[in-house]
């Protein structure tokens, strides 16, 4: 099927990728291929057919609501780009 | 000490014929000399290595060693060491130094085994030619105009040209199979959930599983019982209990059937390929199993719903990569939008974008139930096939591949073409099997592969058919640098 730039901006904005104006061509005529290609599917009878998420078909497992884990924030903030009194810093998100 | 499988090594380190010091520094060797030919790893583990080589020697000195203890065996650059470089190939964990192990890398250290470095893979597993690695192509060691295939292609690489006795790699669609089949050597991908996937970096969760590539199913085997087993910090780990898969490597073939999926030898497959996959079949008919021709009458569906599933997956996982707690970050975001949408562009190569942008698409409201529900109804017709198949046979074979490796850069500018050559090994993810690739022999001085498939946990079955088939032939033991080319 054929799909518009406009709405690959959309897809890209969705995913929060920037596209640059200069590919958004490209990438709409490569993601009309495999669209294209996966349509195929649309043939299939899979009429009172129940979807299949996990081939096991198994369930999540419970566990005991107990603390397993201990507390590694530093570790784990060590390698993070920006970080300040143990918070993780992003851009200004409130003006 | 190099041309030695795992197995002999391990008995050469319990015979003191040479110690796990010498055999890593051994290892370390070729890789510096001869790595640059291959891009086979993105991180070589020099000085940790042979400290637990030490280590491992004290251990193997004490009579307390496993089978693997003092092995050099080199892993995927998919699974988190702690304290090393883990970065999937991509630019976006060209800085990411996890401050834990994967479950698997934790096993092989607990079981001394050595790290000896990190392979080269397609960009987050994605790809059949690991010529989507922001390191740089993969070449295939039987003839370095060739791809190695992928994405675990590092992997079987460093395992083809003799830089490792084994490696470990990961398979979401083909990923140990495909590249095992191009590079000549034995790669096992297990069922869905034996083999913990925690901190083995996610691409399509309901799909990847992580498994040995080695020279022999025997040293295949010895790595899978170091790798399996169930995982309390994986919600998806398979509680069944692990078998020593070793055991029973041996056992006859008399009256095993085999079904061929007349839809895995139809057209598209390379006929000299499909004669060298015949002839390899014959010897297992010589050995007592019997021909069966069976159906997989949903195979069409493969690809389309392969093509949904993995991409809807992967848009979910990677949505983690945003610049804020590890990773790439651009430089001077103006805002928080502009710090998500310029990390990602700049941090992922153009087919994780793509597999990201046709994920969101197959996920977005309106398109829902025509694309993933769709597929995960087609999933199950998949998977309906293979269970009805299973009542009428014990393993399914077929080609791994629809031909040899091709030439780097055939196939990167199409990647239609490139999804096409997963034909054979995708269902296997869909529906959760174990599979192998085997070494079964050469067309125009290229590797072919023998791909295996078994019922849910029947990997004990398919090593026991690839040992045999190993025993009476000797396709897995030609090397490049030998020159073992027919």
């Amino acid at each position: 099927m054929a799909i518009e730039q406009d709405e690959i901006k959309k897809i890209a904005e969705l995913a929060r990728i920037r596209i640059a104006d200069d590919q958004i061509g490209e990438v709409t005529q490569r993601i009309t291929e495999i669209l294209g290609m996966v349509d195929q599917l649309q043939a299939a009878d899979t009429a009172g057919i129940e979807p299949m998420a996990n081939p096991l078909d198994a369930i999540q497992r419970l566990r005991a609501d107990e603390v397993t884990e201990t507390n590694r924030r530093d570790a784990f903030q060590a390698i993070a780009p920006a970080v300040e009194n143990g918070l993780y810093l992003v851009p200004k998100v409130i003006e | 000490m190099h041309e030695q499988t795992v197995a002999q090594l391990a008995q050469g380190l319990r015979d003191k014929s040479f110690t796990s010091v010498e055999l890593t520094r051994a290892y370390l060797q070729r890789i510096s000399e001869l790595d640059q030919n291959y891009n086979a790893f993105i991180t070589v583990n020099e000085e940790n290595a042979l400290n637990a080589a030490r280590t491992a020697d004290q251990r193997l000195a004490s009579g307390e060693a496993t089978p693997l203890t003092g092995i050099p065996v080199a892993h995927k650059d998919i699974f988190c060491t702690r304290g090393m470089l883990t970065s999937c190939g991509s630019k976006m964990l060209g800085n990411f130094v996890p401050p834990y192990d994967a479950t698997v890398i934790s096993r092989f250290n607990e079981a001394g085994a050595i790290i000896l470095g990190k392979t080269n893979l397609d960009e987050f597993a994605m790809g059949s030619s690991n010529e989507n690695s922001h390191y740089g192509p993969v070449k295939n060691p039987w003839d370095t105009s060739l791809v190695p295939g992928g994405s675990s292609g590092g992997s079987a690489a460093a395992v083809a040209a003799m830089l490792a006795p084994a490696a470990t790699g990961t398979d979401t669609g083909g990923s140990i199979r495909q590249p095992a089949a191009f590079c000549g050597i034995t790669g096992l991908k297990p069922t869905y959930g034996r083999v913990s996937r925690l901190g083995m970096i996610a691409y399509a969760s309901s799909l990847d599983q992580g498994g040995p590539l080695a020279r022999t199913a025997q040293d295949c085997a010895l790595l899978l019982n170091t790798m399996a087993g169930h995982d309390p910090l994986d919600s998806t780990s398979a509680v069944n209990a692990v078998e020593d898969y070793t055991l029973s490597l041996n056992k006859n073939l008399q009256g095993l059937k085999i079904g061929l999926p007349r839809e895995y030898f139809g057209k598209g497959l390379d006929s000299a390929t499909g004669e060298q996959v015949r002839a390899a079949l014959k010897e297992l008919e010589a050995q007592g199993a019997s021909l069966v021709d069976i159906s997989l009458p949903n195979s069409d569906l493969t690809i389309p719903a392969y093509y949904i599933i993995a991409p809807a997956e992967a848009s979910t996982n990677l949505s983690r990569f945003d610049g804020v707690r590890y990773g790439h970050r651009c430089a001077d975001p103006e805002n928080l939008h502009d710090l998500y949408t310029r990390t990602r562009e700049e941090g992922f190569g153009d087919e994780v974008k793509r597999r990201i942008l046709v994920g969101t698409y197959a996920l977005s409201a309106g398109y829902y139930d025509a694309y993933y529900k769709k597929a995960q109804q087609a999933r199950r017709l998949i998977k309906n096939d293979f269970m009805d198949a299973f009542e009428r046979v014990d393993i399914i074979a077929g080609p791994t591949t629809p031909g040899p490796a091709f030439g780097l850069g055939a196939k990167s500018d199409d990647p239609i073409a490139m999804y096409l050559e997963d034909v054979y090994t995708l269902a296997v993810n869909l529906a959760g099997l174990p599979g192998m690739s085997v070494p079964a022999g050469f067309v125009d001085s290229k590797p072919v592969g023998l791909q295996l498939i078994g019922p849910h946990f029947g990997e004990a079955q398919l090593l026991n058919v690839a040992h045999r088939f190993q025993q009476a032939t000797d396709w897995h033991t030609r090397s490049p640098q030998a020159g073992g080319v027919v």
